[in-house]
């Protein structure tokens, strides 16, 4: 009998399961399914810092979701419409955040008394009415895994190991997924282990033909491709699309590009990535340290590279004092710091927005960088190009504030034609600039303020910079009271005018009248968007804008601000940009701010946008 | 072997940077800015023996780069006519690394001191010697901390009085060879500021080693630990206590005195008469095991009694920058240079039409 096919228009579902179930790789294999279905969509994997967690507890439990739609979204949605708990853990762990109505699927194999007192269950939530708000599926996911690779030659253990594929297969059923990715990852992933790859197939098609069969599943839902403009598109997530764009910025520059970095939690599939990509001249270093990584990527910019170190915040604040030498010494340099909850070791897995000050100011002296912040995981291509940009182009280190949400996210991106990317001119010197036919290595374009950039082996251009106070011109050591005072205001008016090279902050107010403006920045622009969608489609008026330049701020930002009766400023910090607004501006911004680790609910900013309205 | 051989006159270390068509003398190296060490400092030695050694390089002016960290010894790169970098304190390795990997055509030299190079700066030392990136490093070893104006340096003796400790200092020095050896150097000398001619020597042993090479200058500082090294200097004393290693040679202080392999496989120092010259161990600064140099190493520690000079070690193996580079080349003979667009379009894509 033919199954009845249901349509929807979006559908959020969370996988949820031991840090050993292979539920980052479910998720990944279900959302690339997506991708090629031409749905838009939105990821949010969620894991956490101990590689194996004891098994069955609730600190290992590891999950991954997902939200697609026939139209464009912005955020991996609030609440799953559907849970995929592989155990108890995961069940207990997600339970919360279920809104009634929602699916959960349960792998009842892994309900044993044991399992279930690990996680302080006295009786089977199962049985005692726990989940009576939901559409409970209860099915042996192990055991029909198990059974289905009974012929095969493979350890129990190994069989096992499957569920997940099993999983993966049922869910595929029951949202139509294309499955031709699946299988030809597979093949690639287990190409050496052809056992492997024969029960990882074996257990796909198996959960699919459960869901085929079974009675228990009597609806499969279609969710139509989305609108998205025309183009070629893949799905990326934050870190790749920045590895991406620095190898863009490298090839559009001209500039090799050289990576000094050391492993840190979420930032280290850059450097995964980048050291792959030897075929575009890329030098990857893994560093003694986060000092090491910092201080080579400024070697290799003193000697001509692109010169990019990667890092999260307990690495930032060891590479502060270079930074403070790439101020001083004017050369370009990349600090990408993919920002954890903190402080200290904090939560390295979980996302936050709590650096914007230390970029800002965490570093002896006055010492200014351009600060920029992607605002979701494909929008880290182009905001890595344009910090490499303002870096070459104004001889400045540039910080590029991404986040944890950003870096391990994910939504479809639609390719860039590359003629159509930005080119930046390093313009190296080549020549003597003084009146007397010397070098001045500190003698400056009118325009930018930036210093003539002389790399090593050109002859003429010899000379020597370092942290010390400089003369304006010559770049000798100075201690001149009157040149200090001079220089400290030149590296701040170089970065400062900046701003009149980046565009200005565009708002969105489509009634022309909101009273209220929402203004964010980074990594909540998916969440913020999201919310004042929900609100003018109850027919609230708001205005929304968001900061991709946190230093310098964009010309127009102060007149903007003085646009709106109220401003609200949602971050995942304490308040950080609304100190610099109210500092900078003299604007009673209301800040909106919660550190979770987790990026905003659309719904419950929402909420808030729509009180700030009501205050009338 | 064949990678690191040198052509005839021409420095192994050197072999990817361009030869230069200037004949260069001293005073090219020489900038225009006012020395400012203290009167009497050793530095002024060391910077007088680098100027005049410079043009053996052979290298054009604009391929030599100088990167110092912080101390009285890190000034040195603005008394240099060469590009230079006075970093920030301890990272002149880290940046010399990312310098000299990505630009194989320089001649790349770390100025660094005891405080430094083996204190702020340590972790950084200890990983570029053992990379083996080529670039030399200079460590002026005066054991004490000058421009912070005279605390004990890592390299002081115990029990140093300073303003620091004013009743001993409590902390165990540092050898700054052994400390190299150990950290898998290839090269490895020690040398002293006031012999121009063994300073000399050494400086251009160390350009000649593809790689990272360590050199331990002792260095005087007249203000805050002056005649540290009185012991060698003092013509009389100074025969009696060096030991000049020369490779093939036997290894000899003065002419009553020789070095013989001792108990456990160590070096000890006896009178050549009651061994016999032959028992003398005939210096090999190429020996593959580091057990041998780092015997030297030992021989004079704590005090001075007896002080090696000379190359303790010289073994080559490939350059870190030049394997960095050869996966690069490797990568690109194998499958082409990168093409951006087919990298963005790689994975699995999709179209809307």
């Amino acid at each position: 009998m033919a199954k009845q096919i249901e349509q929807l228009d979006r559908v959020i579902i969370r996988f949820a399961g031991d840090s050993g179930d292979g539920m980052q790789l479910t998720g990944d294999r279900f959302t690339q399914e997506t991708a090629s279905f031409g749905n838009d969509l939105s990821t949010l994997p969620n894991f956490p810092a101990e590689i194996r967690a004891p098994a069955g507890t609730l600190p290992g439990v590891s999950s991954f979701q997902l939200h697609f739609a026939d139209h464009d979204i912005m955020t991996p949605g609030d609440a799953p419409d559907v849970l995929v708990a592989m155990n108890p853990a995961a069940l207990k762990a997600n339970l919360g955040d279920l809104p009634r109505g929602a699916t959960v699927i349960v792998n009842t194999d892994e309900f044993t008394k044991r399992s279930l007192a690990k996680v302080g269950y006295a009786v089977d939530p199962l049985t005692d009415g726990t989940l009576d708000a939901f559409k409970v599926s209860a099915v042996g996911l192990t055991s029909m895994t198990v059974a289905a690779l009974a012929d095969s030659d493979i350890s129990k253990k190994d069989a096992q190991r499957a569920k997940n594929m099993f999983a993966l297969g049922l869910l595929s059923w029951m949202y139509n997924r294309p499955t031709e990715g699946t299988t030809s990852f597979l093949k690639s992933k287990f190409a050496g282990k052809p056992d492997i790859l024969a029960a990882n197939l074996t257990a796909f098609q198996a959960g699919w033909n459960f869901g085929e069969t079974t009675e228990d599943f009597a609806v499969s839902y279609e969710i139509k491709p989305a609108r998205l403009p025309a183009g070629t598109y893949r799905n990326i997530t934050g870190n790749l699309a920045t590895a991406y764009g620095l190898i863009a910025a490298s090839q559009r520059s001209g500039l090799p590009l050289f990576l000094g970095s050391y492993p840190i939690t979420p930032a280290s599939d850059i450097l995964h990535e980048l050291s792959r990509h030897k075929r575009f001249g890329v030098r990857t270093f893994q560093a003694e340290d986060e000092i090491a990584g910092v201080g080579a990527a400024l070697g290799a910019s003193f000697g001509g590279s692109l010169g990019v170190t990667t890092t999260s915040g307990p690495g930032m604040v060891l590479k502060q004092e270079a930074v403070g030498l790439a101020v001083m010494t004017e050369l370009p340099l990349l600090i990408i710091d993919v920002q954890r909850a903190g402080p200290s070791t904090g939560m390295p897995t979980k996302t936050e927005q709590t650096d914007l000050l230390m970029a800002l100011y965490g570093r002896n002296g006055e010492s200014p960088v351009p600060v920029v912040a992607p605002a979701s995981p494909a929008d880290c291509f182009d905001a890595t190009l344009e910090a490499a940009r303002l870096a070459v182009e104004y001889r400045t280190p540039v910080v590029v504030l991404s986040d944890g949400y950003l870096a391990n996210g994910s939504e479809p991106w639609q390719l860039p034609r590359v003629s159509e990317l930005p080119t930046i001119d390093p313009a190296f010197a080549d020549g003597p600039n003084g009146p007397d036919g010397e070098f001045l290595p500190y003698l400056r374009d009118e325009r930018t303020l930036a210093r003539p950039w002389a790399v090593p082996g050109t002859a003429g251009l010899e000379h020597r910079i370092g942290g010390i106070e400089k003369h304006a011109e010559s770049g000798d050591i100075s201690y001149t009271p009157g040149n200090h005072d001079l220089m400290v205001r030149t590296r701040q008016a170089k970065v400062d005018a900046i701003a009149r090279d980046i565009p200005e902050l565009e708002v969105s107010d489509p009634t022309g009248d909101a009273k209220v403006l929402v203004l964010g920045w980074g990594g909540t622009y998916g969440s913020i968007t999201a919310a004042v969608r929900r609100v003018r489609r109850a027919g609230g008026r708001v205005a929304q804008a968001h900061l991709r330049h946190l230093n310098p701020f964009p010309a127009n930002l102060g007149e903007v601000l003085r646009s709106y009766d109220r401003v609200v400023v949602p971050e995942i910090n304490l308040g950080q940009l609304s100190l610099l607004l109210r500092g900078r501006f003299l604007v009673d911004v209301i800040g909106y701010n919660k550190v979770r680790g987790l990026p905003f609910k659309a719904e419950e900013l929402a909420d808030v946008l729509q009180e700030v309205i009501d205050r009338d | 072997m064949t990678e690191n051989a040198s052509r005839e006159g021409e420095l192994a270390g050197l072999r990817l940077v361009p030869k230069s068509d200037t004949e260069y003398r001293m005073k090219d190296f020489k900038s225009d800015q006012e020395v400012r060490w203290c009167p009497g400092c050793g530095d002024y030695a060391i910077l007088a023996a680098f100027q005049s050694f410079l043009p053996q390089l052979g290298v054009p002016r604009e391929n030599i780069v100088m990167v110092s960290g912080i101390g009285c010894s890190s000034r040195f790169p603005y008394y240099l006519s060469t590009y230079g970098v006075h970093s920030i304190h301890g990272r002149a390795p880290a940046i010399a690394t990312g310098l000299a990997t990505s630009r194989p055509d320089l001649s790349v030299w770390v100025i660094t001191g005891d405080g430094d190079g083996l204190s702020i700066g340590g972790n950084h030392l200890i990983h570029a010697l053992r990379r083996n990136v080529n670039i030399n490093v200079l460590l002026f070893n005066n054991r004490i901390y000058g421009l912070t104006k005279g605390q004990y340096s890592p390299t002081s003796e115990a029990g140093k009085i300073t303003k620091s400790s004013p009743v001993g200092s409590l902390d165990q020095p540092f050898n700054p060879v052994s400390l190299a050896l150990g950290a898998e150097a290839g090269f490895v000398a020690r040398t002293v500021d006031s012999d121009r001619k063994h300073l000399t020597s050494v400086l251009r042993a160390a350009a000649d080693h593809p790689g990272a090479s360590f050199v331990e200058i002792y260095q005087n500082c007249p203000i805050f630990n002056d005649d540290a090294f009185e012991p060698l200097k003092d013509p009389t004393a100074r025969d009696l206590r060096l030991l000049r290693m020369e490779h093939g040679e036997p290894l000899r202080l003065g002419e009553d005195r020789g070095v013989v392999t001792g108990e456990f496989g160590g070096l000890e120092v006896v009178d050549v008469d009651s061994v016999g010259a032959d028992r003398l161990i005939r210096h090999d600064a190429h020996r593959q095991d580091p057990g041998y140099a780092f015997a030297l190493s030992r021989l004079d520690h704590p005090a001075f009694e007896h002080v090696p000079i000379g190359v303790f070690r010289d073994v080559r193996r490939p350059t870190y920058d030049g394997l960095v580079n050869e996966q690069i080349s490797d990568a690109r003979a194998e499958r082409g240079d990168g093409e951006l667009a087919e990298l963005l379009a790689s994975g699995d894509t999709w179209t809307v039409e």
